[in-house]
Parts: C-alpha cells; structure tokens; sequence
C-alpha cells in the first residue's frame, strides 16, 4: 500500500496483539466475554483509536473530536483493552472487568472516558452516530462520526431506517464499520438470516462502499485515508474479518460467541495467539 | 347593560388570550417552538413525517431535519445531536414514540441524561376514530418509569405554550404529551406555570380531585361543581407534571382531605392514578379511586369524546367516586 508506513503498521500490529491477549485475560476472568466478536473487531478497533479518529484521550469531551460508538456493545473486551492501550483508561484497568464495584460491565456502560455512548442493544449505533454527524454539519465544527457494527446486527430494523435516512441527508461525515465475521449466536449470518449480498445492499440505499480485510492493518489505514467520499456519500467499510480471530482454536468457531476460558483453556488459548504472531512478524 | 371601562378592558384581553390560545395544543407548541428556534440556533425540528413542520421550518432549513416515518432512528438521531450539543425537538405521535421507540428512549435518551424534547400528539383517546393503534393510553405508564424523563401533560393550549417554554431550558430529557383536536380553553387568563407544581383550580376540603390532560381536567372542574351542589367542597388540582410529581401537593391532599380522585385519559394502570398511589402510600395513605381507561383493549369506534364517555371517563364519574370516598368516612 502507498502512503502507508511500514513503522506504524508495525505498530498497530503489536499493539493489536496486545490488545488480544487482554482480551483473553478477559474471557478467563470470573464471567467470561464475548470473546469471539471481540477477537474479530480487535484491529478495526486498534486502527481507528491508533490512527483513524482525531481524538485526545487526556481530553476525552475536546469539542471537535471524531465520535466513535461501538455499536456492537458485546466486543466491550476489546474496547476496554484499546482505550487502555492508547491512554483513556488507565492500562490495566481491563482487569477489574466485570468485577463488582467496576467500571467496566459487559457491555460498556456511559462515564468511561472514551464511551460516548453505553451500547449492547443491538441496532442503536448508526441513528446516533448519524445525530452526531447531524450536529458536527450543524454546529460547522470538523467532527466524524464512526460506528462499529456487528454483521449479525444489521438484521434489527433500526438500522435500515437511519441508512436510509443518513445516505438521504448526504452526510459525508458518517462512517460505518461492519465488522462481517459471518457469524451469529445460533450459526453462520447466511444460515440464520442472510445478509448478502450485503455490498449491493448498502450500496443501493445511497452509501459508498469499501470491502476490505478487516485484518489487514495497512489496507484499513489506506481505506481510512480515501475518507470523506468524494460524492458527498456515507461511507461503509465491509471490514471482512474471522471471529475469534488470532486465537487457532477459537478461529471462525460458532462456540467461540461468549465463552468463559478455564485456566487449561486460558494458557492454550495464549500460545496459540503467540505462536501466530511470532509466525506473522 | 352598560359595561364599565375596567371591563371592557377585560373583555378585549379574553378575547385576545382566547383567539391566542384556541387553536390545537399542538399548533401552539408549534409557534412557541418556532419562536425558541429563531432565537437559539442549536434547537433543531426532528420531523418523522408528521405533517406542517416542513413549512413551518422553511425559513430556518438548517434547523430541520425529517428522518422519514423511522421512530426508532427519530429518537435515536435525536439523542445523538443532543449529545453532539444541539437541542432536537423530535416530533410524533405519542403510542408512535413510548411504545414503538420505547427503548431508544430509556437507552439513548433517558439513560444519558440527554436534553431531547419529545413532542408527541394525540395523546390519550385525542385520536379518536383514527382507532386504537393511534391511541396512547399507556404512554404515561410507560414514561413514568424512565429516570431522569420530565413528562408533562398540558390541559389546554395555554399551558401547552407554557410548558414549551417552561421545559426550554431543562438540562435533561422532556416528554410532552398533546392531543390531536382543539380541546376547550381552561384557563381565562395568566397563571403561574412552573414544571413539577400542580395547578390547584378549587379549594375545598372534603375530596381533592387530581386530573391530568384537556379533557380530564375540565371534567374534574364540573365535577366539583357538581359536589357542591350537593355540599360536598373538593379540591381540584391540575396535575399537568406526571414525572416528576407534585408529591407535596398530593400529601396535603390526602392529609387535609379524606381522599384523592384521579382523572386522566390513560388507563387506570401505571399512569396518573398509579402514580398518585405510590406517592401518598408510605407516609399519608388514603383512599384514592381512579377513573380511566378500563385495563381492557376496546374497538369502539368514536370521537374523542365519546370515547371518553363510553370509557366511564365523565364529570358525573368522578363527582360518584368523590362522593363514595366522602360518604365512607362522614
């Protein structure tokens, strides 16, 4: 990819990593996590925070900061280890997860710098984060509004009415995520209820469309670089990414939804996302 | 008849107050809202298809946005451009917004404290023989249990204006219930408005008659009326503020007076009538009987008023539950 440094990609890639094994430390702890769709999300996460959104994590409310809302409020897991990783959130507070007394619930709750919004009803991102895009056009300040959604999520309504309303209000501003890791509680999105072709679709309700490796650090920075589209559209990223990606023998598993890592579990669970990363880099 | 100056003087400020007040709730929260606008440009008119505010906001198009007939992404956008520093007023019918937009308003709105105005119409039977899915009867219950949500429930086009302005300024989240037709002016002339403080229109100490919406209230105005022809003497008290409470009010109510009647076109469960008990039950507890909608779902169909008569919702109603409260505890 032009334009992109090897240094920052590099990066991104061991912080990402990082971000993964806080993850698991997550799934082991008392209550489990969302691991999979966690594990999925965790580089679209990483390169949003770490190079994407123009925000200050010693001044979380800056008034022309990017809004960024997780949508899909189960991968909490991944969100708590990225803003710890990048200075929102002291780093290891990801350690008190789920804990009584703790700030961080399984699905993020609102006062946690960082969160704009507490999410874990799926289908509410896209129409707040379009209020938002609204406001930034409105009050003429630089502002962009990103959500990330699940793909399992775009089945809740909700969603399609603030496409429609959005791509009508031409806001330019707006940038969706879908982190299509294929796959829901009860199976794969194709057998539950099928979401392709899902390019077409958003791309016939008025949205410029980039499918991308939702794993590739260098062609998501590239894809973020091309932003705002130049037909004035919202943009979405079909991020193509692998649920409980980074962990073999959770990889594109149907179990691996919600799952709560025995001990045994935990430090297999670790070498396999080691020993991949010590084969990528 | 000869007229003296002071009362002319009187006349032409009725007939002012009431060619200002007669049109529909909603026309008049229309105009206020329009006059807020102009003067703060961060409010913003958040349509959902509901018919005149596209023109009422052509002046002002960077002030309107209609997001199509979506009320989940209304309540949704709504919170997220009040969040981002802009104050929306989201326009839809009542059921539309407590019941299908339920949860983008405990989640979205409720939950975050956010300043969005919900402007929503044809509150109670108001909808009349547009039939039941148009009608909000438990809208009010459903509020109620939202923190941080101020819910108000103005009883003629007089308060309606007061309440527009009255809850400008709120820092959280305003749910304000209209109906759909122009209903009979209640007050003749100024008085005082403030959020969270009934509006008492009689005194009296036998019976305190608490009454919420038009319809409601006037009807518990001719009741006591009613009473007094028979020598009882009740209070009436215009509960405009469903959430939060006048709990004082309704204390002295049920210590001064031997027991509490509420009026409200909601029904008799979880609304007015629901609330009321809670608020006397600890600390004065007194008979309280509730007329409304009876807990049933009902096809009749019908004008606002006749629903609200076949629904037991009448002036000779509440003046029968007065009585009996009255009559148990001579």
């Amino acid at each position: 990819m032009t334009g992109v440094e090897p240094e920052l990609v590099e990066d991104l890639a061991e912080r990402a990593y990082r971000v993964r094994g806080r993850v698991l430390e997550m799934g082991a702890s008392a209550e489990g996590t969302h691991l999979g769709g966690s594990l999925s999300a965790a580089d679209l996460l990483t390169v949003l925070y770490g190079a994407v959104l123009r925000v200050r994590p010693a001044e979380p409310d800056w008034p022309d900061r990017d809004w960024f809302v997780l949508s899909k409020g189960h991968a909490a897991a991944a969100l708590y280890a990225v803003l710890g990783e990048f200075g929102f959130i002291p780093a290891d507070e990801y350690q008190t997860y789920a804990r009584p007394g703790s700030r961080l619930a399984g699905h993020p709750l609102r006062g946690v710098e960082g969160v704009e919004f507490p999410t874990g009803s799926l289908g509410h991102g896209l129409s707040l984060a379009t209020g938002a895009a609204v406001a930034a056009r409105r009050l003429r300040t630089p502002a962009r509004a990103f959500v990330l959604l699940g793909d399992g999520e775009l089945q809740e309504g909700s969603v399609w009415e603030a496409v429609m309303s959005a791509a009508h209000q031409r806001l330019d501003n707006l940038v969706a995520v879908v982190d299509r890791n294929g796959w829901q509680i009860t199976g794969r999105t194709e057998e539950c209820v099928s979401l392709e072709p899902l390019a077409d679709r958003w791309r016939s309700f008025g949205w410029a469309v980039a499918e991308v490796d939702g794993h590739d650090i260098a062609t998501l920075l590239a894809t973020f670089a091309r932003l705002p589209d130049p037909a004035g559209r919202p943009t979405v990223v079909l991020a193509r990414t692998a649920k409980g990606r980074g962990v073999p023998m959770l990889e594109d598993r149907k179990k691996c939804h919600y799952v709560k890592l025995t001990p045994q579990m935990y430090h297999r669970a670790s070498v396999g996302l080691r020993n991949r990363r010590e084969r990528q880099s | 008849v000869t007229h003296t100056a002071e009362e002319t003087t009187a006349d032409a400020a009725g007939t002012e107050w009431a060619r200002r007040y007669e049109a529909p709730s909603r026309e008049v929260c229309r105009r206020a809202l329009l006059e807020l606008a102009m003067a703060d440009p961060r409010i913003m008119c958040v349509d959902s298809d509901v018919g005149g505010l596209e023109d009422l906001f052509a002046d002002l198009p960077d002030q309107y946005v209609n997001v199509g007939i979506a009320e989940a992404n209304l309540i949704g956008t709504a919170a997220g451009m009040a969040a981002a520093g802009l104050i929306p007023y989201a326009h839809t019918l009542s059921s539309f917004a407590a019941a299908r937009a339920c949860e983008q308003i405990k989640v979205d709105v409720a939950g975050n404290n956010l300043p969005v105005r919900i402007i929503a119409t044809h509150g109670g039977l108001s909808a009349g023989h547009y039939g039941p899915t148009h009608h909000a009867v438990e809208d009010l219950a459903i509020l109620r249990t939202m923190p941080n949500l101020t819910v108000v429930v103005p009883a003629d086009g007089a308060e309606a204006e007061r309440a527009v302005l009255a809850t400008a300024s709120l820092p959280g989240p305003v749910y304000l219930r209209l109906g759909r037709a122009a209903t009979p002016l209640l007050y003749r002339g100024p008085y005082e408005f403030e959020v969270g403080r009934a509006v008492p229109l009689a005194d009296g100490d036998d019976v305190t008659l608490v009454a919420t919406g038009p319809y409601p209230v006037g009807m518990a105005v001719l009741a006591a009326e009613l009473l007094a022809g028979a020598g009882i003497h009740a209070r009436v008290l215009n509960m405009h503020t469903v959430k939060p409470l006048d709990v004082e009010a309704l204390r002295r109510a049920a210590t001064q007076t031997r027991g509490i009647v509420t009026v409200e076109d909601h029904l008799v469960v979880g609304g007015l009538g629901g609330a009321v008990c809670e608020a006397v039950a600890a600390t004065s507890p007194c008979p309280v009987r509730r007329v409304g909608v009876p807990d049933r779902f009902s096809d009749r169909v019908g004008d606002e008023r006749d629903l609200l008569t076949a629904a037991g919702i009448t002036p000779e109603a509440i003046a029968s539950e007065a009585t009996a409260i009255v009559s148990a505890q001579p």
